[in-house]
């Protein structure tokens, strides 16, 4: 397992039904463990774009490429290049803020992490927050002594930087 | 473009695409293709249950190299289907099959005889699709067959809803087929054949361990030229036993769980293996980290994600195994000189001289034996299916073929009554050959209400069953490896197959000698019904040589 490391994988598929079932059966029937997965539209109608994140060894995620690859309606997959990438993930976290002091506290926190408040209660907060998985996974921590009452992650999507690869 | 029924449209575009034969049942969801097809040239054959259907389809296509068909209703018409669909998708045949589904307006309302064919068949299919529109119906039927004869084969689903067949629509049988995302690599790279050429240059022991890929890409030639240009000797896996003649002086046979003493050793001799369309199944290879352990290896597979998948190999080579070989020999053949491989071809022959008179040191009337009387008397050009199990692996070990697409057999799934269902079909495919299921009395019973489809369809086959009323593999690891305890394996010598053929209208003949066989399977061969020949054999015969699940291919048991 030291070998292990994350692995974004961008695929390009047919926006159609079954699509995502037929990808999400083929990585549960090859025991493929894979943390994330982001699904939406593309420059063209008639394709997706699946984001997976997977941790795992070379070995592994090869295999998990070429079974991808293999699938009728996935055009195209690549593994993306970390340096290389704009990796984004959306949170929605509802913090507990049963006073004026808590509230205040997390504002604060969210303007220094760049994050919108969506929503508010008086006992909560809902923070929106994009950034890299890293820069999240911060911003949660410092909640934590808040009280997370409610909390949503995207997964990740991203784009190769530069000119277009995935053709 | 025509006005026509999507019923209509269907049955026309399986004439476009030269179907002769459909095997299926049909029932309510399919009714309206059915009602076409009573008007339609296409050879119906009615099966008795769609798994058999299915298992036809397959066999006709193995047989042939041809897409099968094979056509159910909605529900468990369908799902009967999926062990059949399970089998050719693990062994790489192209099946097309047609399952009837409700009305679109009640799918996911959970109506009369509704089932997710589609969710159930999408691990089990190269591809799958469910038409929505009478219109789509040439499109998607291209598709499904080009899908599942290209690249490495398997079978395809069409699911049909009912109003979907019923639909009047404006079809174009002339429409493309275009599948972006689907494009098969049948050109071999020419660095890596360069690279696989330079490690065949230098082999001092080369050997080839051919599968299924060889049959399908109908490479047998090409193998045998290289084989006999190398001096390499030739394992084969069960998938792609017949791919080279198995009297050839190069022939190893079965390699692993059940291979030839030969092909076993051998494997651990070699310093160059060259694999072709194989998939390195734990059942081929044994315990894998042992498998062929001072050898550099070589994968010709026109499946890229099976490069790697089980084994590390130092050279892929993702192509089609015909051309492969031919790039692979004509490079060789320029740089190739032949070599003096005196002592790796004595080994050889050693080898295959010691397995030969252990099984001619047998006495009695063995299984071993009785294969070498089967081939005797068999033409060359007889076609092979085998049961699963026991009957299966003496089949395999002692049956020789000398053709490609002569010995049909589950390999991947190992499904028990799928030999019956795929002879019917590989008849129907080659009507003038003699088609005989090796057979044990578990395995046939599981489909052998098919008889009433071989006899009124007038599709004789020839079933020898050998009979030791147990479930014998299963009774043979438990002898082995279970202290002798028969947990659930005793079938009690039921039925009296004789009867059961008769009671059909089949012919029943029991042959208990060796004498009495050859007779039966004479009378057989010019019977122009199908035959059922039940061979008592003793429940204590083990099938050796064996290597314990798990072992390395050296662990070889025999007695």
């Amino acid at each position: 397992m030291e070998n292990n490391n994350n692995y974004i994988i961008s695929a390009i598929v047919e926006h159609k039904p079954g699509v995502l079932h037929g990808v999400s059966n083929m990585f549960r029937r090859r025991g493929f463990n894979i943390e994330s997965i982001s699904v939406g539209p593309t420059e063209r109608m008639d394709l997706a774009r699946m984001t997976i994140t997977i941790r795992g060894d070379k070995r592994t995620v090869e295999q998990l490429v070429k079974q991808l690859n293999k699938l009728v309606y996935v055009l195209k997959v690549n593994i993306l290049d970390p340096a290389n990438t704009v990796a984004r993930e959306l949170a929605l976290i509802k913090v507990n803020t049963p006073d004026q002091n808590a509230r205040l506290d997390v504002i604060s926190y969210a303007e220094i992490f760049k994050g919108h408040i969506v929503d508010v209660s008086h006992k909560s907060l809902i923070v929106e927050i994009t950034g890299d998985p890293d820069k999240i996974n911060a911003f949660i921590n410092l909640m934590k002594p808040f009280g997370i009452e409610e909390l949503a992650r995207t997964g990740i999507t991203a784009l190769p930087r530069g000119l277009k690869q995935l053709k | 473009m025509v006005m026509m029924t999507g019923a209509k449209a269907l049955v026309e575009t399986l004439k476009k695409q030269k179907v002769n034969a459909i095997f299926g049942i049909p029932g309510g969801a399919m009714i309206v293709v059915y009602d076409v097809l009573y008007e339609s040239d296409i050879h119906h054959i009615l099966m008795r249950h769609e798994q058999c259907a299915a298992h036809a389809a397959d066999g006709y296509a193995r047989a042939s190299g041809r897409v099968g068909v094979c056509m159910a209703t909605s529900g468990p018409g369908a799902t009967n289907l999926v062990t059949g669909i399970a089998n050719a998708y693990m062994d790489s045949s192209p099946v097309v099959a047609f399952t009837g589904q409700v009305p679109t307006s009640l799918i996911g309302r959970d109506a009369f005889q509704e089932v997710d064919i589609i969710g159930i068949t999408t691990p089990i299919t190269k591809c799958n699709f469910q038409v929505r529109k009478a219109a789509e119906i040439p499109k998607i039927v291209k598709a499904a067959f080009y899908i599942a004869s290209s690249g490495r084969p398997g079978p395809v689903l069409v699911d049909l809803p009912k109003d979907v067949q019923m639909e009047t629509a404006e079809v174009d049988f002339d429409c493309g087929v275009e599948i972006p995302g689907y494009k098969p690599n049948y050109e071999p790279h020419p660095l890596q054949v360069k690279k696989a050429v330079d490690l065949l240059v230098e082999a001092e022991r080369p050997l080839i361990l051919a599968g299924g890929g060889v049959v399908i890409s109908g490479a047998s030639k090409e193998l045998v030229a290289l084989a006999e240009l190398l001096m390499a000797p030739v394992s084969t896996t069960l998938m792609g036993k017949g791919c080279i003649p198995e009297t050839h002086p190069l022939a190893l046979g079965l390699i692993g769980m059940h291979g030839t003493i030969t092909s076993n050793q051998l494997i651990h001799e070699t310093d160059v293996l060259l694999a072709v369309g194989v998939r390195f199944s734990d059942r081929t290879t044994g315990k894998i980290e042992e498998f062929c352990p001072d050898a550099k290896i070589i994968h010709i597979d026109v499946d890229p994600a099976e490069i790697g998948k089980n084994i590390e190999v130092e050279v892929p080579l993702v192509a089609d195994a015909k051309l492969a070989l031919k790039e692979i020999y004509g490079l060789l053949l320029r740089r190739f000189k032949r070599k003096e491989r005196t002592a790796w071809m004595n080994r050889v022959h050693e080898l295959k001289r010691q397995f030969e008179e252990k099984v001619e040191s047998e006495t009695g009337v063995k299984p071993p034996k009785l294969m070498k009387v089967i081939r005797k008397i068999l033409p060359e050009d007889a076609i092979i299916t085998t049961e699963v199990g026991q009957n299966q692996m003496w089949a395999a070990l002692y049956l020789k073929v000398y053709k490609p697409r002569t010995f049909i057999s589950s390999g991947g799934l190992g499904t028990m009554g799928f030999g019956f269902p795929a002879a019917i079909g590989a008849k129907v495919a080659c009507p003038n050959v003699p088609v005989v299921d090796i057979a044990g009395d578990g395995s046939f019973i599981m489909t052998e209400q098919d008889l009433a489809a071989s006899v009124a369809g007038e599709i004789p086959v020839i079933v020898i069953v050998l009979n030791n009323s147990m479930l014998g593999m299963v009774a043979q690891w438990q002898r082995l490896f279970f202290g002798g305890r028969y947990s659930a394996v005793n079938l009690g010598g039921i039925p009296d197959f004789v009867k059961l053929a008769e009671a059909y209208g089949a012919q029943g003949i029991r042959a208990e000698s060796l004498n009495e066989f050859i007779e039966a399977l004479k009378s057989a061969l010019k019977s122009d019904v199908t035959t059922v020949i039940d061979v008592p054999i003793s429940p204590e015969e083990n099938v050796f040589p064996m290597v314990p699940a798990g072992k390395s291919l050296k662990e070889i048991i025999w007695k």
